[in-house]
This record gives C-alpha cells, structure tokens and sequence, in this order.
C-alpha cells in the first residue's frame, strides 16, 4: 500500500467526520439523476441532559449546500430535530460533465467539504 | 355427538394445540426483527445508500489496510476482506484454543491485534472495534448463521440457554418470558421480537449509532431491573454462543437497522 493512501486512511479516522456520497457511476447530458448523501454527525440537540443532570451542550450541524460546477444545486437548513447521521437525497438534471462540491456548516466551527466528478457520456 | 366422539374430537383438539405450540419451536416458525419492521426502516437496512451503518463499514475498511502495531495491516496476512473473510463471521463465537476459550468476533479481532499486529486491543464498544467487525460482518450477509460444530463450545451454549431461562431483576422475567412466549406480542408501542442475533452490530434508532450485540443484552438485562453482568463476564459470551446456535442457519444481516 502506498505512503498516500495509508495517510488518507488514517486522515479519515482522525478528522471523524464520515460521508457517504452515492452517485450514478455514469450519467448522460439531460439526465434526472438522485444524489444520495449521509453526514456521519452526532446532531446533538442541546435537549438532553447526561447522566449527572447536566444539559448536553448543542452540536449540529446547521447547513448543506450542493454546487455543481459553482452553480448552486440544492441546499438545506437542519435543526436540532433531526436524526443523528442525517441522510439527504435530491434529484437533479445532469447540465454535462462536472465536479460536485458538498459542504456542510455547523456548530462549533464544524465545516466539511467533499467532492466528487461526474462521468457524462 | 356422543360422549365417546366428544372426547375423541377434544383429543384431536388438544393435540392440535400441541402441534401449534411444537411448531413455535421449529426452525420454520423463526422471524428476524427485520420482518416486523416498519417499511421505512426495512428500506434503511435494505438499501446499502441509505443504511446509516456504512459509515462504520467504509471505516471498517479503511482500518482493514491500515498498518496497525508491528506495522502490519489485516490486509497484509489476509488479503482482501471481500474474498478471505466471505462467510467468517457466521462461525463466531468460535472456540480459541490459545485461550482456552470462545471468541466472539470482535473478540478474534482483539487477539489478531494482541497476538499477530502487536497492538493494544480496542475497547469494547469503541468506534474502531465496531467499525471492523461491521466491515467483516458484511462479508457474511445473505449467508447462514454457522455455529461451528465443536464440542468444547457445548458448555458454554448451555451456560447460554441456562441463563435465556434465568429469570432475573425486579421485575423477574427471563429473555424467555418475552422473546420465546410472547415474541410477536407487544410492549407499550414497541413489538417484541423473538430475539435472534442475526444483524449485529446494528445500527438502532433509539441509539441513533452502531453497537454491538453485548450493549442490546445489556439493555434488556437493565429492562428488567437486574444489574448487568460485569462488562468482561463469561456470561455475555455463553449467552451470545446460545443465540447462535438457537438462530443457526438464519440469514446474517449484518449491519442490520433496528428500531
């Protein structure tokens, strides 16, 4: 195994914020395609007290965005009342090939960025 | 109707009732928890893009090719997961014979680290442990439970099913009072399950994260208000080799999706 991909492993683990991002393996021009993303995230909601009665400070994540060659394809706001490991699933029309770029922002300082290229055919 | 035919016809009734009450007990009448799920979360376990569990799995993986210790990765001495471990993790708990005792599977995988990495085990319920044994559990999915046929386990299985009709805590129940004679049933809002360990670890709701078979039996151990056996007692691991053999040749799920 190489050097580099021994790093990203171990980057991955360390950094603990996990994606699954599913796309198409291929896509034609004017396609409807559904883009499937899961945040690995606690959203803890600032409701819940621990085990000594102490309230469990807020931890979510606040914002998604999807762009699709810099152009904005969807984006949600998330609040405390949602599940831990937020899924979230979009259709889109595929304009050409392209690189997505998901982003997400949250409490903290909680930032995270993945992308992903699309093959067009 | 005479006397004679009425008792022949409750003879014939009785020994009905008993047929339907062998036939609980027979393989056949067996259920995974997944059967009495809702669809929405039938379709989480079922769609491999939805199951939250993955996370865990893409970890598993990563850590599989991950030098670990004495610079060796899993993947050096077993290759890839995907053909070596196809079908392993149907046979744990298994019998370990340098420890004169049965492994679970994230059990072997701590002695793999101890013995063969040179490495400090993973705490039990930790991100990592979970993570691999979910990665080498999908390796098994869609294949049936196979508790090896080894005569040294015997006595743990009957510590097992001594302890599935023990009833404990305050409120006295043994695991059979629910997941034998009332699976099917329901409590407060919750079905109950007849209690097979075919998905683990699991990824359930109510802990909105993945965990292993032991911290579901832990749950249920404090359900009943009895105090939980120490976290290393021998008593997880009889009950886990019970489980086993009483689901033997279900179908794995792993990562299964619970409520």
């Amino acid at each position: 195994m190489g050097i580099s991909r021994l790093g990203a492993a171990r980057r991955r683990l360390s950094m603990a914020t996990r994606t699954l991002v599913h796309l198409p393996a291929r896509a034609t021009r004017g396609e409807v395609i559904e883009v499937r993303i899961t945040l690995g995230h606690a959203m803890e909601t600032g409701l819940r007290a621990d085990a000594e009665g102490k309230l469990v400070p807020r931890n979510i994540a606040t914002r998604f965005e999807c762009r699709f060659e810099g152009q904005a394809v969807f984006a949600a706001d998330l609040y405390p009342a949602i599940a831990a490991n937020p899924y979230l699933a979009f259709f889109m029309r595929v304009p050409g090939p392209g690189t997505f770029v998901f982003e997400w922002l949250g409490d903290n300082g909680f930032q995270h960025r993945e992308t992903r290229t699309l093959a067009v055919s | 109707m005479n006397w004679h035919r009425k008792g022949a016809a409750a003879a014939l009734l009785s020994a009905a009732c008993w047929a339907m009450a062998q036939s609980a007990a027979t393989p056949e009448a067996r259920r995974s928890g997944l059967a009495d799920m809702g669809p929405a979360l039938q379709a989480l376990q079922y769609d491999d893009r939805q199951n939250p569990a993955m996370l865990w799995v893409q970890d598993g993986a990563a850590l599989w090719r991950t030098p670990a210790g004495a610079a060796k990765a899993c993947a050096h001495c077993h290759g890839p997961a995907e053909t070596s471990m196809r079908g392993v993790a149907a046979t744990y708990p298994a019998w370990d014979a340098a420890s004169a005792r049965p492994l679970n599977l994230p059990g072997r995988i701590n002695a793999c680290r101890t013995r063969h990495q040179q490495a400090p085990a993973w705490a039990a319920e930790s991100a990592e442990l979970l993570a691999v044994s979910a990665y080498l559990g999908l390796q098994s999915r869609g294949q049936p439970l196979a508790p090896p046929a080894d005569a040294r386990l015997t006595p743990w299985r009957d510590q097992g099913a001594t302890l599935w009709r023990q009833r404990l805590g305050q409120l006295n129940l043994a695991c059979l009072h629910c997941h034998d004679q009332r699976a099917g049933q329901r409590l407060g809002g919750a079905a109950i399950p007849q209690g097979h360990a075919t998905g683990y670890p699991i990824y359930r709701m109510e802990w909105q994260t993945l965990g292993s078979l032991q911290r579901r039996l832990r749950g249920c151990v404090v359900g009943v208000r009895a105090e939980p056996f120490a976290p290393s007692a021998d008593e997880w691991l009889a009950l886990e080799a019970y489980l086993h053999t009483r689901a033997a040749g279900m179908v794995v799920e792993t990562p299964a999706v619970r409520p």
